[in-house]
């Protein structure tokens, strides 16, 4: 087991990869009485075509099969695992992205029972026809109560015109009709693909100690059979460095009208050091643009394009990545049009002062403490970094060294008419 | 549970609480404003904590105030508001961080405490008015807030289940305010109003952090004073007894139906048989191993999310769920099956102690973030009491089947509203 220390935020990371390739790591939490666990496999809703385990043939599988495996997880022979640990006085959850699948726990007493618990049934499924076919109406009702959500609506609106093939731009859930060709088998294979150790992440953070835990887990670990697994195959189809279209228009039975706009990310092969330097570049770059203290979201808040629903994010993974800024407005073509210029105003030459900089990269920092209070926010953060070969404690050394240099090539380089796109929410008339 | 001793000082006007504890980087500000629900202010309460938060005197843009804000290593400054009971609460909150964990380490406490308070009690004011044109976009803010409940389905079914509930009773009042009384509101009559507001609200301030309990109440004294008061309490209004039960049935066009059901538990926050209502709770729909969860949700299919919650101070439990719309008999059915269950006692030992442990992690979570402490500790605020979170805790524990039933037996089904498509609706 080896200690890493981070001196400046005075936190502790215990790390260990277990033989059969499962990478274990604890945070010890003083203060606190909750233990966080997350159980994440490196599956996502975007790893839709690959090889599965002990065959030689790329399959394509059903849409939202990640997330239905996710749900099915939890049901067992003898029934449901949620009993399991609200005996023990733990709340579990478990939610899919892109790109995850995480399981996770939090309590605050019989910790290693319920981290037993966790591991356990995470890695014993248990799928049948019968239990399958029933979770269609559950999960069929979890994609309706999405329909009829605009913000979900836009936001997937937005990434389906960015996108021409990727598969970030499929609805997690899948609908309806996809669900309905999901099969045990078919979980099964997933299943056997994906969620071997050497794919998978256990964050404990908590007022824990990590000896003793981490030797929990190296014993359950070790009472457990796995085969060597070999590389997973994953197949992705050439994304352009085009969107799919430039606009989209969704009417809703909604009375305030909704825009965001879009702008598709370069260098997404990026991992590790430099795709960590990129994200919170252009992270930096939108605080300077839209950010409350800016020029910019001043005068569209006093010309009433913007209310406090308006917001600005940037995220990239391997294989994708976008930006997106907007919320709603009353004028929704006024503000793509205002946002248009300012992100272009950007990119020949706005230009920025040092002051400004540092005050962004200060706003950054205090938001990372802010952040690592939370317990939720470390282990989940730290697995999504851990997966892309990053390091989330790396975040503030990071912030620091970004130059002016950086924010002009980022803004030059990543905003372009061919990679921006606009998606819009109206009332239905 | 150390980090929960609270400490209580009257100071001039409000009652500073102190909370020392070192398990977070941050240190967190919570001002509290609480006064009767009503329909003549609840419009302009919730415009005041926005005109406040937009500009001040010393920082009269939204761009200086943010900046400044952005300076102080991105200190956070959000408002909220809250219908507790018949009460409407504004909750101003600071968050900033602690430098030991900054290479710089100019202190940062004083500088929050000195913008709280600038925020408060220094506003952006030209003779007896705000700063008109920040009223004005503000007012266009509320407006637009307002008019958003509508778009997201499942809060707007709870907002319309409460007005129809609640009829004739101050909570029925939505949180944000009428949209019909936004226009009213001038630069003048709003400057009025925070005078107002400040002079009689009963008003109390959180400070949770690495903090000394002595510097923040010398740094508080010097900082904020107001008049004393003698805060207003709540006309308590008898609930209009119903015949029957209320169903109502709107149509919009939704692909999902909303269901909301509406319960009195005639059980407020201080009785002695609030702990049991919280574990009735907990058994009939709080969590994922509860009754309606299990029933409508893993055993009829008929849901993704089912589950009941209480209102401590107004003495109400709302069940919520999406539904098919063709599937509202059976879903109501099974819900009303459910309630029957609990008054015949109808639930086994391994429920009510699987109910504790979770209720009990809950509990324990919550006061883990200093947001969740603030809520917890603020309850006493608000039903005027002093319960411990220790003794909390033991008494949720010490409760029986016996009165857990009892309390099942006092709780009565109000209004059951239901959103609904179009080809439902016959």
């Amino acid at each position: 087991m080896e200690k890493i220390n981070f001196d400046q935020l005075q936190e502790e990371l215990y790390h260990e990869k277990l033989p059969n390739g499962l990478n274990v790591y604890i945070l010890p939490k003083k203060g606190f009485n909750k233990t966080f666990a997350t159980f994440t496999t490196k599956y996502g809703s975007i790893d839709n075509h690959f090889v599965p385990l002990g065959k030689e043939e790329y399959v394509k599988v059903p849409d939202g099969i990640a997330h239905f495996l996710e749900h099915k997880l939890f049901e067992k022979e003898d029934g449901d695992v949620f009993q399991q640990f609200s005996k023990q006085g733990a709340s579990a959850n478990a939610f899919t992205s892109f790109t995850r699948t995480a399981y996770l726990f939090s309590s605050t007493s019989d910790v290693e029972k319920n981290l037993e618990t966790l591991v356990d049934f995470v890695q014993d499924p248990y799928f049948s026809e019968k239990t399958v076919e029933k979770e269609k109406g559950i999960i069929g009702q979890e994609i309706t109560m999405y329909d009829d959500n605009p913000d979900w609506r836009l936001y997937f609106g937005l990434i389906q015109n960015l996108y021409q093939n990727h598969p970030v731009k499929i609805d997690i859930a899948g609908t309806i009709e996809s669900i309905s060709h999901i099969t045990k088998d078919l979980l099964y294979e997933c299943y056997n693909t994906f969620y071997h150790p050497s794919n998978m992440l256990l964050f404990i953070v908590g007022p824990v100690d990590p000896n003793k835990f981490m030797d929990q887990v190296r014993e359950n670990q070790a009472k457990k059979q796995y085969k060597e697994m070999p590389e997973i195959q994953r197949k992705f189809e050439d994304e352009p460095v085009q969107t799919a279209q430039p606009k989209q228009v969704l009417e809703m039975n909604v009375q305030t009208s909704k825009c965001l706009i879009g702008m598709k990310a370069l260098h997404v092969d990026q991992t590790g050091p430099e795709l960590l330097k990129n994200e919170l570049t252009m992270n930096v770059l939108l605080d300077l643009l839209f950010g409350k203290s800016s020029e910019n979201y001043n005068q569209l808040y006093n010309e009433g394009l913007i209310d406090e629903t308006f917001s600005y994010d940037y995220t990239q993974e391997q294989g994708f990545g976008f930006a997106m800024v907007g919320g709603d407005t009353e004028n929704p073509d006024k503000l793509a049009d205002q946002l248009k210029n300012m992100l272009f105003q950007a990119k020949n030459g706005t230009t920025f002062t040092e002051e400004q900089l540092e005050r962004a990269k200060k706003k950054k920092i205090g938001a990372f403490l802010r952040a690592v209070n939370s317990p939720e926010y470390i282990a989940n953060q730290f697995t999504r970094y851990a997966f892309n070969d990053m390091n989330l404690f790396d975040v503030v050394p990071t912030l620091e060294k970004i130059t002016m240099d950086d924010i002009k090539t980022m803004a030059s380089e990543v905003i372009s008419e061919e990679r921006f796109s606009v998606c819009q929410v109206i009332p239905k008339k | 549970m150390d980090s929960t001793a609270e400490k209580i000082t009257n100071m001039q006007g409000y009652k500073l609480h102190v909370i020392e504890t070192d398990k977070y980087k941050t240190n967190t500000f919570v001002w509290k404003m609480k006064a009767p629900l009503t329909k003549e202010d609840v419009t302009k309460r919730a415009l005041l904590p926005q005109v406040l938060q937009s500009s001040s005197a010393k920082y009269p843009t939204t761009t200086a105030l943010r900046s400044y804000l952005d300076e102080l290593y991105g200190a956070t400054l959000f408002i909220d508001l809250a219908k507790k009971g018949e009460y409407h609460i504004i909750s101003f909150t600071l968050e900033i961080a602690n430098e030991n964990f900054l290479s710089d380490r100019t202190p940062l406490l004083k500088k929050g405490f000195e913008l709280l308070s600038e925020v408060l009690t220094k506003p952006n004011v030209t003779g007896n008015a705000f700063d008109q044109e920040t009223v004005n976009k503000e007012k266009r803010t509320l407006k637009q807030r307002i008019q958003s409940v509508y778009d997201d389905k499942m809060r707007y079914s709870n907002v319309r289940l409460l007005q129809e509930m609640c009829k004739g009773e101050p909570y029925a009042l939505q949180v944000n305010g009428e949209a019909e009384d936004v226009d009213s509101i001038t630069p003048e009559n709003l400057y009025e109003y925070f005078k107002k507001a400040f002079s009689e609200d009963e008003m109390d301030l959180y400070v949770i952090g690495d903090v000394n309990e002595d510097e923040v109440k010398s740094i508080a004294e010097s900082l904020l004073k107001f008049d004393d008061r003698t805060p207003q309490k709540a006309v308590s209004t008898e609930t209009p007894k119903k015949e029957k039960e209320n169903e109502v049935k709107e149509q919009q066009d939704v692909k999902q139906g909303k269901l909301n059901i509406g319960y009195r538990t005639n059980i407020v926050y201080g009785d002695s048989d609030y702990f049991a209502l919280q574990l009735f709770n907990g058994i009939f729909g709080g969590f994922s191993h509860s009754k309606l969860f299990i029933n409508v949700r893993e055993k009829a299919s008929l849901a993704y999310y089912v589950s009941s919650r209480l209102e401590s101070h107004k003495g109400l439990m709302m069940v919520m769920s999406g539904i098919d719309l063709k599937n509202y008999d059976q879903a109501v059915g099974i819900i009303r099956d459910q309630l029957e269950a609990m008054k015949k006692g109808d639930f086994s030992d391994q429920e009510l102690i699987q109910t504790k442990a979770v209720i009990r992690n809950q509990i324990l979570e919550t006061i883990d973030t200093s947001r969740g402490l603030t809520e917890i500790l603020y309850h006493n605020v608000v039903a005027s009491k002093d319960i411990k979170l220790e003794q909390w805790i033991n008494d949720m524990e010490k409760t029986t089947k016996e009165e857990i039933v009892a309390v099942a037996n006092k709780i009565e089904l109000d209004t059951i509203y239901f959103l609904t498509g179009s080809e439902a609706v016959k």
